[in-house]
């Protein structure tokens, strides 16, 4: 299952290799040209009309985690984050060290020996280890070394009634969305360029020259965004929230969202009776940030599966709101065929 | 009722890796230990004579001694329940507002798997206040357990369906084999006790001993050392060993608090420890050449060992402990063969055990 795979494959940025041969697999049969280029970024064509536009569709592989630092005569691991960790999940949790997986887990000073107002204070994160069990530096270094990517050790489960639980759902879960779109058995009368993207959490560094090589009319990037839907989270802060439909966004930190393009995804919803949300917040910001900036400008938005929990070891979505994405999605790329692009 | 079973002596037997590996996956929550003490029992199938369970769920598996009665009665004791979380309230959103049951650090609680024993299992995320609605200077503070929920992929509606205020949630984390002989988990504190007995009755197996044990797979000991109190009381021992963990080396806590990884079992001395009893394991562990720590425990109340120690009249114990590190969060690590030395090391105490010296320990 897609989603399965993806959401376990090992890919912190910088290190998106085996996201990109799942993906290569998955796709290949699909498209017309499938390369890399120089980033790392996986590049699936389909061609169309030549005299047609060239619709740009994209998804980052990369997670965020972990890299090893050093390794402590005691044989245990310092690590610092790669990309945006919220610190607070760190403890208590198991990882994979590096490509080969090494198991390890991150502990923790026992409750018992702490004094009480210890636990009033969060872990530093500088504080925190890995601990393979390797019983000293030696042993350590035979099976990992500084510079190795780490993941959580999290696996994909459905969970409730039509949700489901992993890791790195941003954004592997639009990784799933663009996979399944080349995958339609669909020939359009544009060139459809799918990029699966490399170190978007380390600043949109692959959507950046991918798109100055593949030079698109208009980009639309997939994202698995913040839902703040939860306990605690006043609900003009939710964001987005689960199973109200895939997200558009007006704006975030990084962007601002072509009007016409978003005008046209709503118009193509409503009519074909698909449900959507407006993504509420404009923080953060996506591969469509530096897309939009690249060479005189393209036109780009964000389509969004509101994901709960992202940058954590588990994170939730609901698989109807991935769904609709696609469908939203393919719908859309039908209507440029019909009508041409929304400008 | 009590269930007696028979043990089915000399049937084959899983290893030991195998045996912690299924017991560690079983849910059993203080005051909750049915499942897990049924897989204890299965996995331990083979090792005893005869098995019951006492009014509170205390597993109690006897293996007879050989020759003339009175045979000198020892019991070994460790607990198999764990810390755990309870649901409070059902809120709108499908999640759930949680208690504590037992000591938990909650500051490892945000974006750990749990399993929610509702009306079927439930697999959940912890989840807290997400950073970006945070009031300022709230992320210098820890979480506190009122922001803290679980959520199950639910609706509100959905949720009250399959769930109840009272429902216990455990860790979700599955065994994870590290380097060597490490492994990691959730409730090694005290499954790894657990293992001890499993490792000690296999050598017992082999061995010709007079004592008649009792290895008891205690209840609610997270919560006030509760199983042992009424295990004790209904097996009336001439001598009690506990057997749980002890803090093991680790980045963070200073070397003076913690006991070594992988150097054998800790042997503690304590208030809750007979001197003689001390002895007579650092005795055997001596001469015999078992890795082995002295493990001073100045907290008298913290194990099984002080609730034997104060039943009935007063009956002598002793306490080992298996280093582990990070203790109460779902990766409590230890090494297998700490198990293995501290069951050996108690299969050599059980077959030394005669009469003379379980009477000369009333005299002080």
């Amino acid at each position: 299952m897609l989603l399965k795979t993806l959401t376990e494959a090992f890919g912190v940025s910088g290190q998106e290799q085996e996201v990109a041969a799942i993906l290569r697999e998955q796709v290949s049969p699909y498209c017309d040209k499938v390369e890399t280029d120089a980033l790392g970024n996986l590049i699936a064509i389909k061609n169309g009309n030549e005299k047609g536009p060239k619709v740009m569709l994209s998804a980052h592989m990369d997670e965020i985690g972990l890299m090893v630092m050093y390794i402590e005569n005691s044989g245990t691991l310092r690590f610092k984050p790669i990309g945006g960790v919220d610190p607070r999940v760190l403890v208590s949790k198991s990882v994979y060290v590096g490509k080969d997986r090494v198991p390890g887990v991150i502990g923790a000073k026992p409750i018992h020996l702490q004094k009480r107002e210890e636990a009033d204070k969060p872990f530093d994160i500088d504080g925190l280890f890995i601990d393979i069990g390797a019983k000293d530096k030696d042993e350590a270094e035979k099976l990992v070394k500084p510079g190795d990517g780490i993941i959580f050790a999290t696996k994909y489960q459905d969970i409730g009634t039509s949700r489901a639980k992993a890791k790195a759902f941003d954004d592997r879960v639009g990784c799933a969305v663009l996979a399944r779109l080349l995958m339609m058995d669909k020939q359009w009368n544009f060139t459809l360029q799918g990029v699966f993207t490399a170190q978007e959490e380390v600043g949109g560094r692959g959507a950046q020259v991918a798109s100055y090589s593949l030079e698109p009319d208009i980009a639309i990037a997939f994202e698995g965004t913040t839902a703040s839907d939860v306990p605690g989270s006043k609900e003009h802060l939710y964001s987005t929230s689960l199973g109200k439909g895939p997200a558009l966004t007006h704006a975030d930190a990084s962007f601002v969202a072509d009007p016409r393009i978003v005008k046209r995804l709503m118009e193509v919803a409503d009519k074909n009776g698909i449900p959507y949300q407006m993504r509420e917040l404009t923080t953060g910001g996506t591969d469509a940030g530096r897309i939009h900036l690249v060479r005189e400008g393209i036109p780009a938005v964000v389509v969004s599966v509101p994901t709960r929990y992202i940058h954590s070891p588990a994170s939730i979505i609901d698989k109807c709101d991935f769904e609709n994405a696609i469908k939203l999605m393919a719908a859309f790329l039908d209507s440029i065929e019909e009508r041409g692009l929304p400008f | 009722m009590p269930v007696l079973v028979n043990g089915g002596l000399g049937m084959a037997t899983i290893g030991l890796a195998e045996f912690l590996s299924s017991i560690i996956s079983e849910p059993g929550a203080s005051g909750h230990e049915d499942k897990v003490a049924a897989v204890v029992q299965k996995g331990m199938s083979g090792l005893f004579d005869e098995a019951r369970t006492d009014a509170l769920g205390n597993l109690i598996m006897l293996k007879r001694g050989i020759g003339r009665a009175p045979h000198p009665r020892v019991m070994l004791a460790a607990h198999m329940d764990e810390i755990g979380l309870m649901v409070t309230k059902i809120e709108d959103q499908g999640c759930l507002r949680v208690t504590q049951i037992g000591g938990i650090d909650r500051r490892i609680l945000p974006g750990l798997e749990v399993v929610v024993h509702g009306r079927r299992r439930l697999p959940g995320v912890v989840g807290a206040k997400p950073p970006h609605v945070q009031d300022p200077g709230e992320r210098e503070k820890s979480v506190k357990w009122e922001d803290l929920y679980v959520d199950v992929g639910l609706t509100g509606d959905e949720a009250r369906e399959l769930v109840r205020v009272g429902d216990i949630i455990t860790f979700a984390q599955t065994p994870i084999e590290l380097q060597g002989r490490f492994m990691a988990g959730k409730t090694m504190d005290d499954r790894a006790g657990v293992g001890v007995l499993f490792e000690c009755l296999r050598i017992l197996r082999d061995m010709r001993h007079h004592a008649d044990v009792y290895c008891v797979a205690t209840v609610q000991e997270e919560v006030g050392v509760r199983g042992a109190i009424t295990g004790a009381y209904g097996i009336v021992p001439d001598v009690g060993i506990a057997i749980d963990v002890g803090f093991g080396d680790q980045s963070s806590v200073p070397e003076y608090e913690t006991i070594s990884m992988d150097k054998g079992p800790g042997i503690a001395i304590s208030p809750a420890v007979h001197p003689a009893v001390f002895e007579r394991l650092k005795t055997i562990a001596r001469e015999l050449e078992i890795a082995h720590q002295t493990d001073p425990s100045p907290h008298p109340g913290g194990t099984d060992a002080f609730a034997i120690q104060v039943t009935r009249g007063g009956i002598p114990t002793g306490l080992v402990s298996i280093p582990l590190r990070y203790m109460h969060t779902a990766v409590e690590t230890v090494c297998l063969t700490d198990v293995e030395r501290a069951g050996r090391l108690l299969a050599e105490f059980i077959v030394r055990l005669d009469k003379k010296y379980v009477e000369g320990l009333k005299c002080f």
